[in-house]
């Protein structure tokens, strides 16, 4: 099933990023929150621009003029602007809170009593602990682990994935999620979570943002605002005794123009929705983030494990070579094999129905009178009845155990031959016909297309790429070359790769990882960034501070790009937030002490006509590029794998140095667009 | 020695300094020079410590802090009390209060500002005692500078070192041995040592008998250039040949100002593990020192306006109004440039003559905050206060958690070094602000208008980046100037050093991060660039409206900035 089509519907249902919904939201939302003092007192830097608007307006209030109003009303516009930044950002994530909300139904249970009986309750009333039943049809009313039986589940409620995935008690795949589907047999489920702390409600609580925690890098720059707000107060404050003793009269509505202009605004305003942003993209890519810290760490990530099968690998292995055992030819086995598989839509039986056709140029033929025999957990083997001749492929064991109870018998090289190809690293499948058994198909990993320029980039980022594998060492060394990862662990244990991550991490090292068993948990909740996948256990999913819905191990990849970006993005937008404030100083100074000393005049490079249409330029440049730059705040600074140095000299250039030029362009212009209107 | 050559001999001199001095000092705080073990071990018995007994940051901080309350005590005691003890020639009496709290504020602040005439004021005694400051704070600022250094090299520790050894260690193997050999320079070339009290000549012809003052003025010399004090003996400084003698003297007291400071960057290098760290932050004090000696050096170099327009336009010596004729315009501007951004505050030529632009470059050069290179220990320190700015911003635009050297540089680390940037643009505005409003403070300055402000606002920056850089036209010694500027040299160096111990508790109780090739490099010249990017963002953001409602318009107004 391809994994990487865009799913049809799910949390990561794609919008716009300007989506007119949300935009109508955001923009009323912008104007709610502003009542919300508390909510606007968390970030500093636009609290002193509310301030400061007040202080603009009571001015205007009290001696009112166009400019004062002007002044006034921009204020007011920053703040919104800010607002309505982060409305847009948390508008997307509720879009997609709500798509799942009206997925969880309020589904009815069949919670068995004690003695075996059933009663039917709201699904609200589950406790954890209670016992449930599912039957075909039915939608699994909370999260909980199979306990009783096999059934296929459709899980795209929550993956988007619309194929359906087989669940069973016992081993890796006994999670079930509340709110999928049952799609066949009947399973009996032990609810593991409590009413609203399903995995659902927790999805809900995370694209909303609801209790969205800061993360450290975002409260160390949160910081370095309120320091660069906290140093331009004097700076200002300052100007007024300074102007009095030059004779001069300073207006309090211009001083706090230049303080708003000063303050590092255009990266206060957009720094939440940054983040929510991040977030966002994440889920987007189905992955959901249980902490905002573990996106953040995924950008620091400096060692990542890959688990070979399904991330370096294709999944799925491949058909490579057919082995007669009992004196049968391979091309006897290359027809059975075929036979067996013509039904078989898994990539695996699709490659032998390839490599038989290649081999020996073996084609679909007409089969006559015919039925499939399908995959089942049960049986662990498939194939095809025609007629009286029974044709099956399947596991080792089981095609063993289903030829002696036909009463054949199993030739004593099977054995070593299926031994061999295990030990090579590849998977053997024994093909019999009837109760002769005729040899083995041995598929082989195939390293994914595209892996190995991936990994380069990885190293260019200063990525350690260690390959996670069962394998013995030697089949590990040949497929880890052939991927180019830079290590390997081979025979790996949990025990052995808790052992590397924690050497990795007393080294300094930050760790990320996938995993999905109940045996990979103790490393998911050591690793510094654990992705569980959605179809591995609750208790991986619980150890990891993030779910692939998609459960897709490469995307591990991803998200270390996407920790980045959101870590560049707010850096870049500081730096330029920053650079601005040489522009707005050469427009407002000249404007405040030219009239006490007109030689001021001189240092109004950009010659704005008049002193007030120079603050109000700066004023509204100092608006409006907060609302320019929403989008590159939401959609994040486009990021290259590269170099750190590469990487650095480009945003350095167009931040900062773009920082200092752009503002005295615009500032220009919106000048000359005040004069034009003869505002001034 | 022409300028071109004052210039390629102290490059010369300073790069040798770098590399041996730097590397001495290293060993010197690593505990692995031992030729004074006999005079160090009875030191350490007496104050009951030993240099195996580190301190936490805290503790570190207490010790300092407590040592320099009672420095600040005795200082004061001593001026207090002169006239009631020895060594008093001229039977100069009691300092007044305000002055002495001022003076010894002054002293342990390592900022040496000077609202007094040294040979009207002050006995014998109570200079070698300021001398004694002179040996004491440096050694303070090194040894705060040495702790950050250890904070940023070490893993997982809870100590920076011990302040009594590192301050015993700093005097005895790096200030006394250097200030010794230099003192006899300033000897050799007649420079006066003597406690035989002041020169009395009759003047026959015009009947009168003068007094010159004399004293233990050489040796003085030498650790009031090498500890980046700047306090002389006489109120003149630099410019008398008491001081200063020779032209030989005056390069040695340009070489002596320069070479702790720079060097240091090479200790932290080696104590980093990396040479090419310490080269770094070097060059970006370098350039900055480079463009500041080019820029008034030049505008020294021009013909003064007032001269050329009484009608003499023609003056290839420059502007020398107010230069002693032995050092000229160009070595004169050197001096000050180095003076001003070592935070020494000596002078060999009168500031306030200065051409405009020539003011402007000592002016600006402290306000950038005293890294290039800054003060005995506190140029380093506050540039890697910088640094730590630099990274964070850097650091992000690389989609990393910012490291330096390996060190994460969070949300405390952001703060605590926010923190010691912000105090003295602060102190300088808030305590201008508070001058220029009330009437002690508006009495202060000869002129009114902008030159008025200038000379408010110069005092005031000179006190908080502990300069102590003087400027004529302020009337600095009232009880209004005296208190205030005692805040303000109490906060330029207190409410830093205090913030730079906590980082490097804090740094050095971290693990430190592997470098690789996704490191944000801070070895290279983007980083160089993006130091000074931060330091001159920093500096010009902070000042640029006062600057240009004094200097400037001043500039602006007639030709003259002071």
């Amino acid at each position: 099933m391809p994994r990487d089509a865009a799913p049809a519907h799910g949390v990561a249902e794609a919008r716009g990023l300007f989506d007119g919904e949300i935009l109508r939201h955001a923009a009323s939302a912008s104007v709610g929150k502003l009542v919300d003092l508390r909510g606007q007192a968390k970030n500093p830097v636009m609290f002193v621009v509310l301030i400061g608007t007040v202080v603009t307006l009571v001015e205007a209030v009290a001696h009112p003029g166009t400019f004062t109003w002007s002044i006034t009303i921009w204020l007011a516009l920053t703040v919104l602007f800010a607002n309505f930044a982060e409305a847009v950002a948390e508008g997307r994530g509720k879009a997609q809170a709500d798509t799942l909300r009206n997925m969880r139904t309020t589904t009815e249970a069949r919670r068995l009593r004690p003695d075996g009986t059933e009663e039917r309750v709201p699904a609200s009333e589950l406790a954890k602990g209670d016992t449930v039943v599912c039957e075909t049809g039915d939608v699994i009313p909370s999260d909980g682990e199979i306990v009783e039986g096999v059934a296929s589940v459709d899980e795209s409620a929550i993956t988007g994935e619309s194929a359906p995935v087989i669940r069973e008690s016992g081993g890796d795949r006994s999670a079930v999620t509340g709110g999928t589907r049952v799609l066949s047999d009947r399973i009996v489920v032990t609810i593991t979570a409590e009413p609203g702390h399903t995995f659902i409600d927790r999805m809900v609580g995370l694209v909303e943002g609801a209790n969205r925690q800061k993360t450290p890098n975002e409260i160390a720059l949160t910081i370095l605002l309120a320091v660069l707000t906290i140093v331009f107060l004097p700076v200002v404050v300052s100007l007024q005794p300074f102007g009095q003793f030059s004779g001069a009269t300073v207006s309090v509505v211009v001083l706090v123009a230049l303080l708003v202009c000063l303050i590092p605004t255009t990266i206060g305003a957009l720094l939440s929705a940054i983040g929510i942003a991040g977030m966002d993209r994440l889920v987007q890519r189905n992955v959901l983030a249980m902490s905002g810290r573990a996106v953040e760490a995924a950008g620091d990530v400096q060692t990542l494990l890959l688990d070979k099968t399904g991330t370096i690998t294709l999944g799925n292995r491949m058909a490579s070579r057919f082995i007669g055992v009992g004196g049968h030819p391979e091309q006897a086995v290359a027809e059975a094999a075929q036979l067996a598989s013509l039904a078989d839509e898994t990539p695996e039986g699709r490659s032998i129905v390839v490599l038989a056709k290649e081999r020996f140029d073996i084609r679909e033929r007409a089969l006559g009178e015919h039925s499939f025999v399908a995959f089942s957990a049960t049986t662990r083997m498939s194939g095809i009845d025609l007629g009286a001749r029974h044709v099956r492929k399947g596991a080792a064991e089981s095609v063993k155990a289903w030829v002696l109870e036909q009463g054949g018998s199993v030739p004593k090289e099977l054995d070593a031959v299926v031994g061999d190809v295990a030990r090579s690293g590849a998977t053997p499948l024994v093909v019999a016909d009837g109760a002769v058994v005729l040899g083995v198909i041995e598929l082989k990993d195939v390293v994914k297309q595209g892996i190995r320029e991936k990994f380069a980039e990885m190293r260019q980022m200063g990525i350690r790429t260690v390959m996670i594998t069962g394998d013995n060492p030697l089949t590990a060394a040949a497929i880890a070359q052939e991927a180019g990862v830079d290590d390997f662990l081979a025979e790996a244990t949990p025990e052995r790769k808790m052992e590397l991550i924690r050497t990795e991490q007393a080294g300094g090292k930050l760790v990320a990882m996938t995993g999905d068993g109940t045996n990979d948990a103790p490393a998911l909740a050591q690793a510094d960034v654990g992705v569980a996948m959605n179809t591995g256990t609750t208790a991986a999913k619980e150890a990891g501070n993030m779910v692939d819905l998609d459960s897709n191990p490469t995307k591990l990849i991803d998200v270390v790009e996407i920790g980045k970006q959101l870590l560049i993005t707010r850096g870049s937008l500081t730096t330029f937030s920053i650079a601005n404030d040489v522009a707005k100083y050469f427009a407002i100074i000249p404007a405040l002490f030219v009239a006490t000393y007109p030689q001021l005049g001189a240092l109004n490079i950009m010659r704005l006509h008049s002193p007030q249409s120079a603050v109000l330029s700066a004023v509204i440049f100092n608006a409006l590029v907060i609302v320019a730059l929403i989008p590159l705040a939401l959609r994040g600074v486009r990021f290259r794998a590269a170099s750190s140095a590469a990487i650095l000299r480009r945003n350095v250039f167009i931040y900062g140095l773009g920082g200092i030029i752009t503002p005295f362009v615009f500032i220009k212009l919106i000048d000359l667009i005040l004069v034009a209107l003869h505002a001034y | 020695m022409g300028f071109f050559w004052t210039i390629v001999t102290l490059v010369v001199a300073l790069g040798i300094a770098w590399r041996y001095l730097g590397s001495y000092m290293a060993a010197v705080f690593d505990g692995r020079v031992r030729w004074l073990g006999w005079v160090e071990r009875p030191i350490y018995r007496a104050l009951g410590t030993s240099p195996e007994r580190e301190q936490s940051w805290k503790r570190y901080a207490a010790a300092l802090l407590v040592f320099s309350a009672v420095s600040i005590l005795f200082t004061y005691l001593m001026l207090r009390l002169q006239g009631s003890l020895p060594l008093d020639p001229q039977h100069l009496g009691a300092v007044p209060p305000a002055l002495a709290w001022n003076t010894a504020v002054s002293f342990v602040t390592n900022t040496n500002w000077q609202n007094y005439g040294g040979e009207t004021t002050l006995s014998y005694l109570s200079q070698m005692t300021l001398v004694v400051q002179q040996f004491v704070s440096p050694a303070v600022g090194i040894a705060v500078a040495i702790a950050l250094v250890r904070g940023l090299t070490r893993r997982d520790a809870s100590t920076v070192g011990n302040f009594w050894v590192d301050v015993t260690r700093c005097m005895l193997y790096i200030l006394l041995p250097v200030a010794f050999l230099a003192g006899i320079v300033y000897v050799g070339q007649g420079g006066v040592q003597t406690l035989a009290g002041p020169a009395h000549v009759h003047d026959a012809l015009n009947g009168v008998t003068q007094t010159i003052a004399r004293g233990p003025i050489a040796f003085m010399e030498a650790i009031k250039q090498l500890g980046t004090n700047g306090g002389g003996f006489l109120n003149a400084n630099s410019a008398t040949p008491f001081e200063n003698p020779t032209a030989l003297t005056n390069w040695l007291s340009i070489f002596l100002l320069l070479c702790i400071p720079f060097s240091l960057t090479y200790t932290f290098g080696k104590m980093a593990g990396s040479r090419r760290q310490g080269a770094a932050l070097l060059t970006a004090m370098a350039l900055i020192f480079g463009a500041w000696v080019g820029f008034t050096s030049y505008a020294e170099h021009q013909a003064n306006p007032a001269v050329a327009a009484a009608g003499l336009p023609h003056q290839p010596t420059g502007n020398m109004e107010g230069k002693e004729v032995r050092f000229g315009d160009t070595s004169s501007a050197l001096f000050g440039v180095a003076s001003t951004q070592t935070s020494t505050g000596s002078a060999d030529a009168a500031y306030d003559s200065f051409t405009p632009m020539g003011g402007f470059g000592l002016i600006t050069g402290m306000m950038l905050g005293e890294v290039s290179p800054g003060g005995t220990g506190s140029g380093l320190y506050t540039i890697l206060l910088f640094a730590i700015v630099a990274v964070f911003i850097g650091g992000l635009m690389i989609g990393r958690t910012p490291e330096y050297l390996g060190k994460k540089i969070q949300a405390h680390e952001v703060k605590l070094a926010g923190l010691g940037i912000l105090i003295m643009p602060i102190a300088v505005l808030a305590l201008t602000a508070v001058a220029v409003s009330v009437h002690a403070g508006r009495a202060g300055p000869l002129n009114a208008g902008p030159h008025g402000f200038s000379e408010i606002l110069y005092a005031f920056t000179s006190q908080a980046n502990n300069n102590g850089s003087a400027f004529a036209g302020l009337s600095g010694d009232t009880a209004f100037y005296n208190v205030l500027g005692g805040i303000a040299m109490l906060l330029g160096r207190f409410a830093v050093i205090v913030p730079v111990l906590a980082l490097a508790g804090a740094l050095g109780a971290k693990n430190v991060v592997p470098a690789g090739l996704g490191t944000f490099r801070t070895d290279n010249a983007m980083f160089v660039g993006l130091v000074i990017g931060a330091i001159m963002l920093v500096g010009a953001l902070t000042f640029f409206p006062a600057i240009s409602l004094g200097p400037i318009v001043e500039q602006l107004s007639h030709g003259r900035f002071f």
